[in-house]
């Protein structure tokens, strides 16, 4: 049987076997709805309630902050529509980058269709929000920043801790979408006054569907989901207890800090052994201001869709932001933010490992990649790399 | 999202390379759009393709698109091959995804190019 390695973690993860089991009894025996006042109910009361214990706990916020959700995108969706609705006669504008997730940037664009002002800032080469430009685009009108914690693609990590300061002292909200990032780096949202965080399970060894936002005891805010009640009204629909709890299970396996060091030794030897391949270049930063399990490369001469499908035929899953990627035919937003050529951008290839990446696994991508590369760039027309590079990539080699 | 048998001529390309005294070539398509296609052709004296190859920057359709291109132009007359249509090679492959069409359509075109080529300079 072929190998297959997965370096696809942050498109989702697989869940842990551990979650699995700590999930099992909210389906069949404990399966009451925590509305219900009998036996069964408070049972699900009380599982649910001990991981949102939990969840509060990691980031440091108090419990009845936490909101349930179904995942990253309704957390998103809800923590921009909920506090532009509820501001909107204090301000109409909201500051957000323009490296966000999709579910942030079509929320905007419906917001701006709603009569809202968008602000997106712009983003140096390795991802970083221009702080200046933040500060200077917040007016009167500004009720809510929205920033991208961990990016998704090129991995960069937010200086948190500088743009809460920065909010703080314009008296302006600070929502983040901690999607990626959250276990595996520091969020703490009473030391980077952080007013919402988006969270969720998948992308830590979590079940999909579940997610939470924490939104500050301040924040007006209203809600999108109309229901029973729910989430202290602030979120209607029967609690996914069974998720909930898995979740709550995912996160404190996850917290673990030896992990970070695990992971964050394993990216640094993938990126070391990938970029020793002749004419492959890093997308996104190096060091402690990337996430511990992504890497990004740009390898030139060789189409992303091409580069992606030559390795899973060696058994290797990874992604790309090529325009030629399967469905879309549309080119990265991220990559083009941080002024990547044309050239560069379908070329490139995201490679992101979980904490049960082995070494042996790091090894074997680094070596079908390599020959991937080869073998794709011997059938290609574009052959000299130095001189193409000046002309399309706007550099020399 | 791709048949097998596109995948097979995206493993194992026969008619990946170039043709070193080839007498008509055809480039299409650049690095920034996401592909390139090249074509070389050998035409004999009767107007028969006898050598086709393809060198390809690109997606899996390209390159399949590509591979297919070669071995069903190869043995023909260039009259015959200037009818060959895009709608031939995703037939030929199995089908391809809509949004992949326009790897096949810029086959034909490189083809059609190095065709171009040969009579230019006979």
């Amino acid at each position: 049987m072929q190998r297959s390695v997965y370096l696809d973690n942050a498109a989702t993860t697989m869940v842990d076997p551990e979650v699995i089991k700590a999930m099992e009894p909210y389906f069949d025996r404990h399966y009451g709805n925590p509305s219900s006042i009998h036996q069964l109910g408070r049972e699900a009361r009380e599982a649910t309630e001990a991981s949102r214990d939990r969840i509060a706990a990691s980031i440091n916020s108090r419990a009845d902050e936490i909101v349930f959700t179904s995942g990253g995108t309704e957390g998103n969706n809800l923590a921009l529509k909920g506090v532009a609705f509820a501001n909107r006669k204090k301000g109409k504008h909201i500051i957000t980058t323009k490296i966000e997730h999709k579910c942030i940037l079509n929320s905007c664009e419906w917001l701006e269709s709603e009569g809202f002002k968008i602000t997106y800032l712009d983003v140096n080469r390795e991802g970083f929000v221009d702080l200046e430009q933040l500060e200077n685009n917040i007016t009167k009108e500004t009720v809510l920043v929205s920033i991208i914690h961990g990016q998704n693609e090129i991995g960069t990590i937010q200086d948190l801790q500088t743009i809460g300061k920065i909010c703080k002292e314009h008296d302006v909200w600070l929502h983040t979408d901690a999607c990626q990032s959250y276990t595996k780096t520091e969020l703490d949202v009473k030391k980077y006054n952080i007013a919402l965080a988006t969270l969720n399970a998948h992308k830590l060894h979590g079940p999909k569907g579940v997610g939470a936002l924490y939104i500050r005891e301040d924040v007006e805010f209203v809600p999108w989901q109309h229901g029973g009640g729910q989430e202290s009204k602030r979120r209607g629909g029967t609690e996914n207890v069974p998720g909930i709890v898995g979740f709550a299970k995912a996160v404190e396996l996850a917290s673990n800090k030896r992990h970070i060091e695990r992971m964050t030794k394993m990216r640094d030897k993938l990126i070391e052994g990938i970029t020793k391949i002749e004419d492959v270049s890093l997308n996104g930063p190096r060091g402690s201001r990337r996430l511990c399990n992504n890497a990004n490369f740009s390898f030139f001469g060789v189409e992303g869709e091409g580069l992606g499908m030559a390795l899973e035929q060696e058994g290797v899953l990874t992604s790309t932001g090529s325009a030629c990627s399967s469905r879309s035919l549309e080119k990265s937003h991220v990559l083009k933010a941080i002024g990547l050529s044309d050239a560069e951008i379908n070329s490139s290839t995201r490679m992101s490992i979980s904490r049960f990446t082995t070494e042996e696994e790091i090894d074997y991508a680094i070596e079908k990649t390599e020959y991937a590369v080869k073998k794709l760039r011997a059938i290609s027309p574009i052959k000299k790399a130095k001189e193409v590079l000046k002309n399309v990539f706007g550099k020399s080699a | 999202m791709y048949s097998e048998k596109a995948l097979e001529h995206f493993k194992n390309p026969k008619f990946a390379g170039e043709i070193k005294d080839a007498n008509g070539t055809g480039e299409v398509g650049n690095v920034a759009c996401g592909d390139v296609i090249k074509v070389y052709i050998k035409v004999n004296k009767k107007g028969i393709l006898e050598d086709v190859r393809f060198q390809t920057y690109g997606c899996v359709a390209a390159i399949a698109a590509s591979d297919a291109l070669c071995e069903m132009a190869r043995g023909k007359h260039i009259d015959d091959v200037l009818k060959m249509k895009y709608e031939d090679i995703v037939k030929e492959l199995g089908g391809l995804p809509p949004v992949k069409f326009h790897c096949s359509v810029m086959g034909i075109q490189a083809l059609k190019k190095a065709i171009e080529d040969y009579k230019k300079k006979r």
